[in-house]
């Protein structure tokens, strides 16, 4: 298998970045430091090139139908250049994917874009079609991954940055808001989003256009290590790690996004979800803040102190802003909140809390 | 890009340095393997009096991005601990053959020594 580049690879070998496989994607994980680029996020601004994140479009006349149907969240009362975070569910209600689902602005307002992550936009792709005709709704899907560069500018220096650059008032917009704006002279679709916790912007660039905009929204660079350390301070899912349709079922009630299921829809998984509602979970992916000296990994065992096993960590890191060990694992509900617990750590078990994501107050 | 890799230590293949004075052996990390591993967060080392083996592995160093195993260049008794970097783990970043050193040995066997890596060697396997 060929990994997939992001336009700009060339540029970002030549700033010293190096680089990793994700979702199918080579992608910069690292430019400076971890910590140097975790901390201009937090302080003023970063730029990641995040163009492995997929980029479907749907349009004519039952684009928003096609989409309400296999998405968790309502879009059909988004107004033009609305957005909103949703899930992707199977018939059982178990998570696909994760998505940002766009309704494009005036012009376009029939037509909806929505952002898949790494590798699975092959996949959504043929979901939308599949069930498209399955349904017999009358909707053009089109996977256009390859025609964008996606790059996210993001921190409290952000919208300054990006309204230098920009044709348009982009601090106007609301979160989740997309306009269109010429941003260093390019054509871009830009909207109030982000996976950092921090105020900010994610871009969509023509692909061979990239390098003009990256360019001239000067700032540091950072990659996909950062990317982590950020969005895991925030406790923000990752697809494939906190949740992964095969090698971890999980539904949004489970991994706490409930605030995404609109059951007041008919969507892929409703029934199924309203039935979790009802009955409510036996597990809830759960904060561990470590107490103890250490730093969680993926697939730590979580313990209760007398060492009965609890669950594992689907992900985990030192938190470069609190200089302490974070993760998420799926515990019992009891465990929720404050509960003391261990995590094992190379066969010692570490004191730890747990508690509600965010780690960070934002 | 270009790492230091001062003449008068010895090396492992895994990227650990020693500097031996009268008989005690201090032990580190290359410049290349700190760069490697990126922001060092912890650091797992045994207590004084503990013995390390040659070639074995005796603790971790973990970054934020990755854990990697740490290897005796020589075998003996830890005489001393660096415990500055329990709460300044990223002077092994800042300063790899200084004042990030990882722990002291007395040595078993001066003998060990000579199956290290010169710097010109360790130079030329990094390259």
């Amino acid at each position: 298998m060929t990994l997939r580049e992001p336009p700009l690879s060339d540029l970002h070998a030549d700033r010293g970045a190096t680089f990793t496989d994700f979702g199918g994607w080579e992608m910069p994980v690292e430019f400076d430091s971890i910590r140097e680029e975790h901390a201009a996020v937090r302080e003023s601004a970063g730029r990641f090139d995040v163009s492995h994140m997929g980029e479907i479009t749907v349009s004519g006349p039952d684009a928003v139908r096609l989409t309400n149907r296999l998405v968790t969240n309502d879009v059909s009362d988004l107004d033009p250049g609305g957005g909103v975070y949703a899930g992707i569910t199977d018939a059982d209600g178990v998570l696909l994917d994760d998505t940002v689902v766009y309704r494009l602005p005036e012009a376009r307002e029939d037509e909806i874009l929505f952002v898949p992550n790494a590798g699975h936009d092959a996949e959504m792709h043929d979901r939308w079609i599949d069930h498209r005709d399955e349904w017999g709704l009358d909707a053009t899907v089109t996977n256009r991954t390859g025609e964008f560069a996606m790059i996210a500018v993001q921190g409290p220096d952000a919208p300054d940055l990006v309204a230098a650059e920009s044709a348009a008032d982009v601090t106007d917009l609301g979160r989740f808001e997309v306009a269109d704006a010429a941003v260093a002279g390019v054509d871009c679709l830009i909207a109030r989003t982000g996976y950092t916790g921090e105020d900010g912007f994610e871009l969509l660039a023509p692909w061979d256009d990239a390098e003009t905009v990256w360019t001239a929204l000067e700032c540091q660079p950072c990659g996909l290590g950062a990317r982590d350390t950020l969005r895991l301070e925030m406790g923000f899912l990752l697809s494939g790690q906190d949740f992964h349709h095969a090698e971890d079922p999980r539904n949004p009630y489970e991994a706490g996004i409930e605030f995404v299921v609109d059951l007041d829809t008919e969507f892929v998984g409703r029934d199924a979800l309203e039935g979790v509602d009802v009955e409510g979970v036996e597990e809830r992916l759960t904060g561990v803040e470590l107490v103890d000296r250490g730093v969680p990994r993926e697939g730590y065992a979580v313990t209760a102190p007398d060492g009965t096993e609890l669950g594992e960590i689907t992900s985990g890191t030192m938190s470069p802003t609190l200089g302490e060990g974070i993760g998420l694992a799926y515990l019992p509900t009891e465990y929720r909140s404050d509960e003391s617990v261990r995590v094992v750590v190379r066969g010692e078990p570490k004191k730890a809390r747990t508690t509600v994501p965010p780690f960070l107050d934002r | 890009m270009s790492f230091e890799i001062p003449d008068d230590l010895r090396y492992l293949d895994s990227h650990e340095w020693v500097q031996v004075e009268d008989g005690t052996a201090r032990i580190g990390i290359s410049d290349f393997a700190q760069d490697e591993l990126g922001d060092v967060v912890f650091v797992d080392v045994p207590d004084e009096g503990a013995s390390v083996t040659a070639g074995a592995d005796f603790g971790v160093v973990e970054s934020i991005k990755a854990v990697s195993d740490i290897y005796a260049p020589v075998s003996g008794t830890v005489t001393a601990v660096n415990d500055t970097l329990a709460d300044a783990p990223e002077l092994l970043n800042d300063d790899p053959y200084g004042e990030g050193w990882l722990i002291e040995v007395e040595l078993d066997d001066e003998a060990e020594l000579e199956e290290l890596l010169s710097a010109d060697e360790y130079a030329d396997q990094i390259a």
